[in-house]
C-alpha cells in the first residue's frame, strides 16, 4: 500500500497536533497543581503571618504586698482589662521567687489581652466601644504596639491565645523523632543489609519481602492501634509520652527505610563486591567497608524522607494519647507531650477566633521544617551521589 | 556482629526505661470534647499558679472517657473523666465490676446547643417539633409513619420561610449529637401517638442532615458559605461568632446565657466531671484541681469560665456541688437512676 506525499504530510501534521495537544495538557496539569500550591501558601501566609506579631502594652507595675495577694492590683485601673490575665496570674509566684521586687514600681512592656491583640490587627474583637477607645488612646501615647511575638516560640499551649505557643509541641516532635530514628534506623538498615547481602533467595525471604512492601502501604492509624496494644498495654510505656509515640512511628517508618536502603544497596555495582571478594575480604568486610559507605547517601535520603513523613503524622498518635493539651514543655521522653501536627489540629478546634492565626502560624512552622528536611535530603543526594 | 549487638542493646535500654513506675504528681484527665475547653482552662490555671505540673487532658468524648475511667483502679487509668451528660447506670456498674467503687460526681454548669444560621438571613423562630419534622428519618403523615417527605421548611409550616432544609450537625460519636437526640428528637416523639409513646431518634440520611464532623468550627465556616443552611453546635461557638451567625429561638426562647442557665431554653445540658477517689492518696493534686474548678472564680457568675462560654448554674446548686466535691461525697447507683 503506497501513500502519496500529501497523505503523509497530512498525517504528520495530525501527529504534530496531537503531540502539541498532549504538551499543552500536561503543562495545564502542572499549572493547576502549581496554582493550588500558590493559593494554599498565600492563604496560609495571609492568615499565619499576623501570628508572629503580638500586642504589648507599657504599664506601671506595682510590686506591693497587695498585688501579691491580688495580682489585679499590680496595674492601674485604666489598663486592668487590657493586659493579659495569663501574665497577671504569674505575678505572685514571680514575687515569691524574686523577693527584691517587693516595694518597687517599674515601667514594663507586658502582654496585652488576646482581644486587644485582635483589635490592633484589625480582626473581629469582643472589646466594647469604651475599651476600643481606651486601646486607641494607648496607641496614640505610644504605650501599645505590635511587637515580634517571642511567646509563640518559647511557650507551650494555652487557652489564652496571647500565651499560646508551639514550643512544647516542637520539643515533643524533636523527642518523638529522636526515638523514632534511634529505633527504626539501625533496625531498618540491618534488616535491609541482611535481606540484600546475606539472605538466600527462597520462599521465606520472598514472603518477608512482600510483607514489608505491604506494611509500607498500611493506613497509619493501624500502627497506632498496634502501638496501643503492644507498647502501652503490654510493655506499660507511659501513655501520651514521646517514647510511645516514637516507637509507634518507628514501626511505621521501618518499611520505608528498609525499602530505600535495599534500593540503595542494589545500586552499588557488583564489580565492587567482586573486587573486594577477590582480594580476600569476608562477606561482612565487603558490606561494612565497601557496600555500605557507597550506599550511605541513598540510605540517608530514604531515612530523612521517612522521618519527614512520620513528622506530619497525627492519626496513630491520637490512639496513643499524644493529641492532648500540653502547656508545660516536657523534659524527658516519658513525660506527656504533643507534636506539631497535633497542636495544629487542637488549635483548629478552638472556639476563640484568635486561634485561626495560631493555626496558620503553626502550619507555616511545620511546613518550613518539612521543607528544610526535604531540602537536606536533596542536598545529600546531590553531594554524595555517584554515577557508575 | 557488633552493630547488631549494639542495636539489641539500644532496644533493650529503650524498653528498660519503660518499666519504672512512680508515684504521680501529674493528674491524668480524659473525657468529653464539650467540657474539654473548660477543663483545659482550669488545668492551665492550676499549672501556672501552683507548683504541680499541668494536668494532662485528652479529649476522648464522654463515652470514651468513661470507658477508660472505668477500666480499673490501677495507676495507669485516668484520675478524672469529664462528661457532657450524667454517667449512665450501666457505666456505673461497669466501673464497680472493675473495682472503681469510690467515685465523686462534680456538677460544673450548663452548655446550650445552638440551632443557628448565617446572619445574612432573618432570624427564624422554630419549635422543637418543627426541627423534629425536618430531621427525623420517618415522620407521621395522616397517622401513618412514612419516609420524611419534607424538602422545604415552608412545607412543614407555612409560617416558616420557603427555604431548602439543610442542616449541618455533629456525627454520632459526639456528645452534642447525643444531647440533641435526647432533648429534641426523643422529647418530641414521646408525645406523638404515631411512635407509640417511645422515643424516636433516627435522623434522616437522605442529604438534608449533613454530618459535618466533630469540629464545630467547620460547621460555623460552612454556614457562612451556605447561607441557606442551619447548623447544630455548642453555644460557645455561637457566642464567639455573633458577628456572622444568628441563633434561632426555640419554642419561643432566645439562646441567651440567662435562658440556658435557668433551664428555660429547652436544648441545654449539664456538664460533669468524675473523680476516682481511690487515686486520692497517690495523686493528692487531683483534689486541689477539683476544688479550683468548683471555686466561684471559675464556675461562678463572674467566673473566668463564663468568659469562654460556660453557663453558670444557679447559686444554690453551685454551693451544693462545691460541698459534694469538698467532702468527696461517694456516688451511689441510686443517684443515677
Amino acid at each position: 500500500m503506497s501513500q502519496s506525499f500529501d497523505e503523509i504530510s497530512a498525517q504528520l501534521k495530525r501527529r504534530h497536533r496531537k503531540s502539541a495537544r498532549l504538551k499543552w495538557l500536561s503543562m495545564g496539569a502542572l499549572g493547576l497543581a502549581g496554582l493550588f500550591l500558590v493559593i494554599f501558601f498565600a492563604d496560609m501566609l495571609g492568615k499565619g503571618l499576623p501570628a508572629f506579631q503580638q500586642a504589648q502594652i507599657r504599664v506601671e507595675v506595682t510590686y506591693s504586698e497587695q498585688s501579691q495577694q491580688l495580682p489585679l492590683a499590680a496595674v492601674n485601673e485604666d489598663v486592668r482589662e487590657l493586659v493579659s490575665r495569663g501574665w497577671l496570674r504569674t505575678l505572685p509566684m514571680m514575687m515569691r521567687d524574686n523577693p527584691e521586687l517587693l516595694g518597687s514600681t517599674r515601667q514594663e512592656w507586658v502582654l496585652a489581652d488576646g482581644q486587644v491583640d485582635q483589635y490592633l490587627k484589625g480582626h473581629y474583637t469582643r472589646l466594647n466601644d469604651r475599651q476600643q477607645a481606651a486601646v486607641d488612646a494607648l496607641v496614640e501615647e505610644g504605650r501599645a504596639e505590635l511587637k515580634f511575638n517571642t511567646t509563640f516560640f518559647t511557650r507551650g499551649d494555652s487557652k489564652m491565645p496571647e500565651l499560646a505557643g508551639i514550643m512544647s509541641a516542637a520539643m515533643g516532635t524533636v523527642m518523638t523523632l529522636l526515638v523514632t530514628l534511634a529505633v527504626s534506623f539501625p533496625i531498618g538498615v540491618m534488616t535491609a543489609v541482611y535481606l540484600e547481602e546475606f539472605a538466600p533467595d527462597n520462599r521465606l525471604t520472598q514472603i518477608i519481602e512482600i510483607n514489608i512492601n505491604n506494611l509500607a502501604a498500611i493506613p497509619s492509624i493501624l500502627f497506632g492501634l498496634l502501638g496501643l496494644a503492644i507498647f502501652i498495654s503490654f510493655f506499660g510505656v507511659p501513655r501520651s509520652s514521646p517514647l510511645v509515640g516514637g516507637l509507634t512511628l518507628a514501626l511505621m517508618t521501618l518499611p520505608v527505610i528498609i525499602i530505600s536502603t535495599r534500593t540503595a544497596l542494589r545500586s552499588v555495582p557488583d564489580s565492587i563486591r567482586h573486587a573486594a571478594f577477590g582480594v580476600g575480604c569476608s562477606r561482612w568486610q565487603v558490606v561494612r567497608d565497601h557496600v555500605l559507605p557507597l550506599a550511605l547517601p541513598g540510605i540517608m535520603t530514604g531515612s530523612i524522607i521517612g522521618l519527614a513523613q512520620a513528622m506530619g503524622e497525627t492519626a496513630p498518635l491520637i490512639i496513643v494519647g499524644m493529641v492532648a493539651f500540653i502547656p508545660d514543655i516536657s523534659a524527658s521522653v516519658t513525660d506527656a507531650a504533643t507534636v506539631l501536627p497535633a497542636q495544629i489540629f487542637t488549635w483548629a478546634g478552638e472556639p476563640d477566633r484568635a486561634f485561626v492565626e495560631k493555626t496558620a502560624g503553626g502550619i507555616l512552622v511545620l511546613l518550613s521544617v518539612l521543607i528544610a528536611m526535604n531540602a537536606t535530603a536533596v542536598v545529600l543526594r546531590k553531594k554524595f551521589e555517584r554515577r557508575w | 556482629m557488633n552493630r547488631i549487638l549494639k542495636t539489641t542493646a539500644i532496644a533493650a535500654a529503650v524498653m528498660g526505661v519503660v518499666g519504672v513506675a512512680q508515684a504521680r504528681e501529674q493528674i491524668r484527665i480524659v473525657g468529653s470534647s464539650t467540657v474539654y475547653p473548660f477543663a483545659s482552662y482550669v488545668a492551665e490555671e492550676f499549672g501556672a499558679t501552683t507548683d504541680y505540673p499541668t494536668p494532662v487532658i485528652e479529649s476522648t468524648g464522654s463515652g470514651g472517657g468513661l470507658r477508660l475511667f472505668c477500666n480499673g483502679a490501677g495507676d495507669d487509668t485516668p484520675d478524672i473523666t469529664n462528661a457532657s451528660r450524667r454517667m449512665k447506670p450501666s457505666e456505673f456498674e461497669r466501673c464497680a465490676e472493675n473495682g472503681v467503687t469510690d467515685i465523686t460526681e462534680a456538677f460544673i454548669g450548663y452548655d446550650g446547643i445552638a440551632f443557628a444560621q448565617s446572619n445574612a438571613n432573618e432570624q427564624m423562630s422554630v419549635t422543637r417539633e418543627q426541627i423534629f419534622l425536618a430531621l427525623a428519618a420517618q415522620v407521621p403523615v395522616d397517622g401513618e409513619l412514612v419516609d420524611n417527605p419534607y424538602t422545604r421548611w415552608s412545607e412543614i409550616d407555612p409560617s416558616l420561610p420557603d427555604r431548602e432544609i439543610a442542616v449541618y450537625g455533629p456525627p454520632t460519636t459526639s456528645g452534642t449529637r447525643d444531647a440533641f437526640e435526647e432533648l429534641v428528637m426523643e422529647a418530641v416523639s414521646e408525645d406523638m401517638e404515631a411512635y407509640g409513646g417511645e422515643g424516636y431518634t433516627n435522623i434522616r440520611a437522605d442529604g438534608a442532615y449533613i454530618d459535618a464532623g466533630e469540629n464545630d468550627n467547620l460547621i460555623v465556616q460552612r454556614l457562612s458559605e451556605n447561607t441557606e443552611a442551619f447548623g447544630i453546635f455548642g453555644y460557645s461557638f455561637l457566642e464567639e461568632n455573633e458577628d456572622t451567625l444568628v441563633g434561632s429561638s426555640i419554642d419561643g426562647v432566645e439562646p441567651t446565657p440567662e435562658a440556658i442557665g435557668s433551664g428555660e431554653y429547652p436544648v441545654s445540658r449539664s456538664m460533669y466531671f468524675y473523680l476516682k477517689n481511690q487515686h486520692g492518696d497517690d495523686v493528692p493534686a487531683m483534689y486541689e484541681y477539683a476544688n479550683l474548678f468548683m471555686s466561684e472564680q471559675m464556675v461562678g457568675d463572674l467566673g473566668y469560665l463564663k468568659g469562654i462560654g460556660l453557663i453558670p448554674a444557679p447559686e444554690d446548686l453551685r454551693e451544693e456541688a462545691r460541698n459534694a466535691v469538698a467532702s468527696k461525697e461517694q456516688l451511689e447507683l441510686s443517684d443515677l437512676q
